[in-house]
C-alpha cells in the first residue's frame, strides 16, 4: 500500500480545522490555494505576517484557515483594523483578505482612504458579487437587472467598479484577476506583496450556492468559463469603445507605481522627533 | 525587526516628560487626558475630529512622535476604533477620544474589544445630546451608553473625573485598568471638564505606577484558562487567532456550542463584575447619620461639593457622596453609605440616570435632580434641592 504524499503547502494552513466550510465549487479555497502559493514562493516568514479579515465567506480564507497571526474584526472595518496594525507595527506584513460586500460595500470609505494614503496593506477583495453568507441578497457588485433574494424583480442598480474605484482613490498598485486566471493571480498577489505601498487586487470569484441561487450561474465551471470569455486585457480594453467593453471584464494590472508608504514615513517622523527630542 | 519596542521609547518619553514632573501648569482637562495617556505609556492614538474632544486629538498629534508614538487622524471614528484594537494586538498602548456622535458609531467595536479581551482606553468627552445636540455644551447623557451601548452581555469600567487635575490622573488609571483586567477602559468625562481650564500638577514619572502588559509564550491560553489571561502580540510566530466571534481558549471559533458560549461570556463578564469592590472609587463628605446624601459624578459633583460643604458648615445633615468609578457601578458601597439616610438626591445633566441605578441599592427615596441644556448646576439649585429633603423628612 503507498502512503497519502502531504500536499507540502498545507504547512501553511491550521490544518486542525481542515476541511474548510467552503460550500462546493466556491471560489474561496482557490484563493486560499493561489495565496498561499503566493506566499510560499515569495519564501515570506509567516511569523511577520498578520491576515486581517471581516466579515462574510470570503474573510474564512484566512482566519482561520491561514496559519499567521489572524484578526477577524467586524463587518467592513478590516482595513481599519490592519492600519492600526500596520502603523505600530511597520516591518509586519499586513494582508487583508475580505469580500466585496465587506470592503467595498460597509466598509468602502475605509477602502478609499487606505488607498490614499497609499499604507502598505495588501488587500486581497474577493468579488464573487453577492452577500452570499447571508443567503443571496443583492451586493453593490451585482451586476444590474440580477435576480437575488432581495431584488425579486430585478437589480436596479448600476455595479461598483471596484478596481477602477481604488486606481482612482491612489493605489499604488491595483490590478485585477478571476479565480479562473489562476497563474495570473498568484503573480499579482507576489506583485501586490512584494509592493511596498498599498497594494490591491480584486479577485472575481464565483458562488454557486448563493448567487446561482437565483441564476443559471449553479455550477461553478459555468462561472469560470464567463470570466474565460468575458476578460479583456486592460491593454487592449484601452482601444476599444464603451459598446464593445459591454459584458466585458477588464483584468490586469491596472497601475503599479511607488509612494512614499504611509506607515513607515509615521515611523520616521517619530525617528525624526525623537532624535530631536533628544 | 520591530522599531518598536518599550525599551526604545522610553527614554525619548523621559525626556519629554522631565520638563513636566514636579511643576503646575494651567490647562485644558482635555490636554491633561492627552498627557496622562502619555505618562501611561500611550503609544498609538487614532481619531476623528469633533467638539470637545478635538483637544486631546490634537495634544497627541502634537506629543506622540517625540515619544515614538504614533498619531493618525482617521475618516471616521468606525476606523479610529478599529485601528487602536488592532494597534493594541501589535503591542501598543492605544487610546482614542470622541464625544457623543462619535461614541455612538465606536459602540459596536467597543463590543469587539470586550470580546477579544483587548486592553485599549475611550475617552467620550460628553456633549448634549441626542444626535448633534449641543454640539459646544456638556451634558452627562452617555451614563448608561457607557454600560450598555453595545450589544449582548458585557461589562463596563468607566471612569468620571471632575477635574483637569482627575482627569490626567484617572487618564493612567485607566490605561492601567485596561492592562490589569485586558478590558477597554472608558474615561467618561465631559465638555465642561474638557474645555475649562485649571491648575494640574504633574508628578516625577518615576512615581507614577504604570501597569506592564504581560504577554504568554503561546496563544494556547490567550483567551481562557484564568479569569484574565495574558495575551500575546502579532509578530511573534505565536499564530494567534483574533476573533470577535464565541472562540475557545486559543482564540479558533466555536460559535454554535452553547457551553463555550456560557464559559467565555461569564468569564469575561466575570472578571469585572467579580472585580466591583477593587473597582469601586467614591469620594465623600460623610461623617454618617446624614438625614440627606447627595450623590454626583463629574461636573456635578462640583456644585454638589460646594453646595454640601457650606450646608455642612451651617450645621444642616448632609452629606455627599461623589462617584468616581462609574462602571461596574459601586451599588453595594452606597446603600451601606446611605443606610441611614432619609433621602439621597442625585444631581446629573441629563433627565435621569444615575438616579435609577441607585434607586436599585439603596432603601430611602431617590430625588433626581436633573439639568439639561448645557449649564453646569449652580451650587444653589443643589443646595435647595437638598434643604426641600430635610424639610420634608423633618
Amino acid at each position: 500500500m503507498s502512503e497519502q504524499v502531504k500536499q507540502p503547502l498545507l504547512r501553511y494552513l491550521r490544518q486542525e480545522i481542515l476541511p474548510t466550510t467552503f460550500c462546493q465549487g466556491c471560489g474561496g479555497g482557490t484563493v486560499l490555494n493561489c495565496f498561499t502559493r503566493a506566499v510560499d514562493q515569495l519564501e515570506f516568514d509567516v511569523a511577520n505576517m498578520v491576515t486581517v479579515t471581516g466579515i462574510g465567506c470570503s474573510s474564512w480564507i484566512t482566519s482561520p484557515y491561514f496559519k499567521s497571526d489572524t484578526l477577524h474584526t467586524t463587518h467592513g472595518r478590516a482595513i481599519a483594523f490592519a492600519s492600526g496594525v500596520k502603523v505600530a507595527r511597520p516591518d509586519l506584513e499586513v494582508v487583508v483578505i475580505a469580500g466585496d460586500g465587506d470592503l467595498a460595500g460597509i466598509g468602502g470609505n475605509h477602502l478609499i482612504h487606505a488607498a490614499r494614503r497609499n499604507i502598505g496593506l495588501k488587500v486581497f477583495l474577493v468579488n464573487n458579487t453577492i452577500y452570499g453568507m447571508t443567503g443571496g441578497q443583492v451586493a453593490p457588485t451585482t451586476p444590474t437587472g440580477t435576480r437575488t433574494a432581495t431584488t425579486p424583480y430585478g437589480n436596479q442598480e448600476p455595479p461598483m467598479r471596484i478596481t477602477e474605484m481604488v486606481t482612482a482613490a491612489g493605489a499604488s498598485f491595483s490590478a485585477r484577476w478571476t479565480t479562473h486566471h489562476v497563474f495570473q493571480l498568484i503573480k499579482a498577489m507576489k506583485k501586490a506583496m512584494s509592493h511596498e505601498g498599498f497594494a490591491f487586487v480584486e479577485i472575481m470569484s464565483q458562488c454557486p450556492t448563493s448567487y446561482g441561487k437565483f441564476t443559471r450561474e449553479r455550477m461553478a465551471p459555468v462561472t469560470l468559463k464567463r470570466f474565460k470569455e468575458s476578460a479583456v486585457r486592460i491593454k487592449k480594453a484601452g482601444g476599444m469603445s464603451p459598446e464593445e467593453l459591454e459584458g466585458k471584464l477588464v483584468v490586469g494590472t491596472f497601475t503599479d507605481e511607488q509612494r512614499p508608504e504611509f506607515a513607515r514615513s509615521l515611523e520616521e517622523l517619530a525617528q525624526a522627533r525623537m532624535a530631536e527630542e533628544a | 525587526m520591530s522599531t518598536h519596542t518599550a525599551s526604545e521609547w522610553t527614554e525619548a518619553r523621559k525626556k519629554l516628560l522631565a520638563r513636566y514632573a514636579g511643576t503646575s501648569q494651567f490647562m485644558q482637562g482635555d490636554v491633561a487626558v492627552a498627557l496622562g495617556a502619555v505618562y501611561a505609556g500611550c503609544d498609538f492614538f487614532g481619531a476623528y475630529p469633533i467638539t470637545p474632544a478635538s483637544e486631546i486629538a490634537e495634544t497627541m498629534a502634537n506629543l506622540l512622535p517625540p515619544v515614538g508614538g504614533k498619531f493618525v487622524q482617521f475618516e471616521d471614528e468606525l476606523a479610529s476604533i478599529s485601528a487602536i484594537i488592532g494597534a493594541a494586538w501589535a503591542g501598543s498602548r492605544s487610546m482614542t477620544a470622541t464625544s457623543g456622535p462619535g461614541f455612538s458609531l465606536m459602540q459596536e467595536n467597543i463590543g469587539y474589544a470586550v470580546m477579544t479581551e483587548t486592553p485599549t482606553v475611550i475617552v467620550d468627552v460628553q456633549r448634549s445630546g441626542p444626535s448633534t445636540g449641543q454640539a459646544t455644551l456638556p451634558a452627562q447623557g452617555d451614563f448608561y451608553q457607557a454600560r450598555w451601548g453595545t450589544h449582548g452581555d458585557h461589562e463596563a469600567i468607566a471612569l468620571s473625573p471632575w477635574s483637569a487635575q482627575e482627569s490626567f490622573d484617572l487618564a493612567i488609571e485607566a490605561f492601567n485598568l485596561a492592562e490589569r483586567f485586558r478590558q477597554p477602559v472608558l474615561l467618561m468625562t465631559d465638555g465642561e471638564t474638557g474645555h475649562s481650564r485649571e491648575r494640574v500638577a504633574f508628578p516625577d514619572p518615576a512615581d507614577v505606577e504604570v501597569v506592564a502588559r504581560e504577554f504568554a509564550p503561546d496563544a494556547s491560553q490567550a483567551f481562557g484558562g484564568s479569569t484574565v489571561p495574558k495575551m500575546v502580540r502579532f509578530g511573534e510566530g505565536t499564530s494567534v487567532h483574533v476573533t470577535g466571534s464565541t472562540h475557545v481558549a486559543d482564540g479558533l471559533r466555536q460559535a454554535t456550542q452553547p457551553p463555550v458560549h456560557d464559559e467565555l461570556i461569564r468569564r469575561v463578564t466575570g472578571k469585572i463584575a467579580g472585580a466591583r469592590d477593587e473597582l469601586t472609587r467614591l469620594d465623600t463628605l460623610l461623617d454618617g447619620g446624614e438625614e440627606v446624601v447627595v450623590i454626583a459624578h463629574g461636573i456635578s459633583a462640583r456644585p454638589a461639593y460646594g453646595a454640601v460643604k457650606a450646608l455642612r458648615e451651617a450645621g444642616h445633615p448632609v452629606g455627599l457622596i461623589r462617584i468616581i468609578g462609574l462602571w461596574p457601578f459601586p451599588g453595594p458601597r452606597l446603600a451601606e453609605l446611605c443606610a441611614g439616610a432619609k433621602a439621597v438626591v442625585v444631581p446629573e445633566m441629563n433627565l435621569g440616570q444615575m438616579n435609577r441605578e441607585i434607586e436599585r441599592f439603596v432603601d430611602c427615596p431617590v430625588i433626581g435632580l436633573n439639568k439639561i441644556g448645557g449649564h453646569v448646576f449652580h451650587q444653589s439649585e443643589i443646595a435647595e434641592c437638598a434643604m426641600e429633603q430635610i424639610g420634608r423628612s423633618a
